[in-house]
């Protein structure tokens, strides 16, 4: 054979193909949910209507059931607004001053530290709001909140958000041109005018992807309102009282007692639907943002 | 990290009469916004502390030896302990295990060494895999419980659906993490095999992946790390938080797993469980704890420089 003429190895083309294959299983992953969920939600759909919007209550698994979502919708958005006022200072505070103020050292502490509450598994979270922050600190401090609550899942869900507000915003604080500081300092500035007013507005589009997907990591998160804000559909912004979400449904609804084909089955995949659509569109949102900052300064 | 700007009296020792004083109101807020973020930042730190106090606290009363070797009972806690959940947890390890490190680390060579970046079809792995790690664990456990447990493969409520649930929850870090791994080999390694007339897999078996098992391994520990503490997806795919029974197989019959098993003595309505909650955190937080003491030191000892 002449050189330079390519001799088709099938081994390598076999494997080649392998690869591939290996490859579309996060493909077929996306396209197994959204098939899952439409395969059930559109037999919800079609068979409740409108009453999803129109219905006054969440009830599926009733005798008498009711389907409007905003009752879920309520008690999600609630908790995960609780928890982004707690991790929006806490998340950003953190980021100014590992990006601006820490030292090398005290970076290389607080760092792991932030890294180790990313590991600690949800379900903990949870025990610590039903079990500590419930009774020990919120009744301890005489605020008068029912054994399940909202304000408990949300401020600890809060905490679990930090290092995700955290780290992202602290990429953008630092992909900030050091020039630009430089230029501020050379005006007179302080190191708070320089953080506040010079880095935090130019890491903006960063922080603000930050926050998205905080919130979406929140409206997603199932294991702290599962067992510390309870299952009780509920209208309202009172946090002292018990909430349900659109996780805690499908959470408690998929024990098994609801047969396939039923309408509390499809419920759940409704719910699921609901869900992965919400949560998809915030990490487009984010990815935006965060490709904003990166066009600019990289 | 910013260089401190020169403070009013180093600016007067050095060029004469040429500093401006700042008043003290400014100095004043400029260390009360010190403080103020540090005292924000330790607020989730504190938070951390109190939490692994309060679990250390209220479990180590109950870790004895018994613990890990009775069944989990509805009735009596004090005969309770994790040797159920504990065995699910390691069977839902392994085939966690044995469907992400081959899928996912293909998926990585394929992504590096034969994907062309500019066809579309490559991109959309891309984007797809970036967009996967958003979706909610929860909705995983869905995905598992209409085409694993029930649906087309119908395994039924068994570890091997609950641990492919888990795999495909976690493949993207290992891809990411195995990516990376990759990537850090240079060029000039794959182009001296080539020249020594390797063929292109040859180059990879016999010399990129060898160079990436520490990066990949890595990514592998964290990625079960993550895994190990998932409750909400398998809580969907029907796992259940009183397995009486240690007996577990991966194929058939009920499973629990240590989240799962949390999550139901912290449920009960019975406040005698807590304290067994808390113990089997402590349990789960030690392995968690491990398994990343594990990952750092592959990272640090295997580590190549090239």
């Amino acid at each position: 054979m002449p050189l330079g003429v390519k001799r088709r190895r099938w081994g390598e083309e076999v494997i080649r193909a392998l690869l591939f294959l290996a490859a579309t299983i996060s493909i077929l992953t996306t396209v197994g949910i959204v098939i899952a969920l439409m395969a059930e939600s559109i037999p919800f759909f079609v068979d409740v209507g409108s009453k999803f919007f129109t219905d006054g209550s969440w009830s599926p698994l009733f005798a008498d059931p009711e389907f409007g979502i905003w009752q879920l919708l309520n008690g999600t958005f609630l908790i995960t607004g609780i928890a982004i006022l707690v991790a929006i200072p806490i998340g950003l505070a953190s980021a100014i001053y590992l990006s601006e103020y820490a030292s090398r050292r005290v970076r290389k502490i607080i760092k792991p530290a932030l890294e180790v509450l990313v590991g600690v598994p949800t379900v903990v979270f949870g025990y610590f709001a039903l079990t500590f922050v419930t009774p020990e600190i919120l009744q301890a401090v005489g605020i008068d909140v029912k054994g399940f609550n909202a304000l408990s899942a949300g401020l600890v869900m809060g905490i679990m958000i930090v290092p995700t507000i955290a780290s992202i915003s602290e990429d953008a604080m630092r992909a900030v041109p050091q020039g630009l500081r430089e230029g501020a300092y050379g005006l007179g500035s302080t190191k708070r005018q320089v953080a506040m007013r010079v880095v935090f507005p130019a890491a903006l589009s960063g922080i603000v992807a930050a926050i998205v997907l905080g919130v979406s990591r929140g409206v997603g998160e199932t294991m702290i309102v599962l067992l510390a804000a309870g299952l009780q559909p509920n209208f309202g912004i009172n946090p002292t009282e018990g909430f349900a979400t659109i996780t805690t449904f499908m959470g408690s609804a998929a024990d098994g007692d609801n047969p396939a084909g039923s309408i509390g089955y499809q419920s759940i995949f409704a719910c699921g639907t609901i869900l992965f659509f919400l949560t998809l569109a915030m990490n487009m949102v984010a990815i935006r943002f965060v490709r904003k900052y990166r066009q600019v300064y990289d | 990290m910013a260089p401190p700007p020169p403070t009013a009296d180093v600016i007067e020792a050095t060029m004469p009469g040429t500093a401006f004083h700042r008043e003290r109101g400014t100095q004043m807020k400029e260390v009360g916004f010190a403080v103020g973020l540090l005292a924000l930042l330790s607020i989730a730190l504190l938070t951390l502390l109190v939490l692994i106090v309060d679990v250390i606290v209220e479990g180590a009363g109950s870790l004895s030896a018994s613990f890990f070797t009775e069944t989990t009972s509805r009735i009596d806690p004090g005969s309770s302990g994790i040797a159920g959940p504990i065995m699910g947890t390691l069977y839902l390890m392994l085939v966690c295990a044995a469907f992400i490190i081959p899928v996912g680390v293909a998926s990585a060579i394929y992504l590096e060494e034969y994907a062309n970046r500019e066809k579309w079809f490559n991109r959309a792995i891309e984007v797809n895999i970036q967009n996967l790690a958003a979706v909610p664990s929860i909705v995983y456990g869905v995905l598992g419980l209409a085409f694993l447990v029930r649906g087309p493969l119908s395994l039924g409520n068994v570890v091997l659906a609950g641990g492919l649930t888990l795999g495909l929850l976690v493949l993207p870090v290992v891809i990411v993490a195995g990516r990376e791994a990759i990537r850090a080999v240079p060029p000039s390694i794959r182009e001296g095999s080539m020249a020594l007339g390797a063929t292109k897999w040859q180059t990879i078996w016999k010399q990129v992946l060898p160079a990436s098992i520490p990066g990949i391994a890595t990514g592998t520990i964290l990625a079960l790390s993550r895994a190990i503490g998932e409750a909400a997806p398998l809580i969907v795919v029907g796992a259940i938080a009183f397995a009486t029974t240690s007996d577990t197989s991966i194929f058939s019959g009920t499973f629990s797993a240590l989240p799962i098993q949390i999550f139901g003595w912290t449920a009960d309505a019975n406040e005698a469980f807590k304290p067994l909650a808390a113990a089997a955190i402590i349990v789960l937080m030690g392995i968690l704890l491990a398994m990343n003491a594990v990952a750092i030191w592959l990272r640090n000892r295997f580590e190549q420089k090239w």
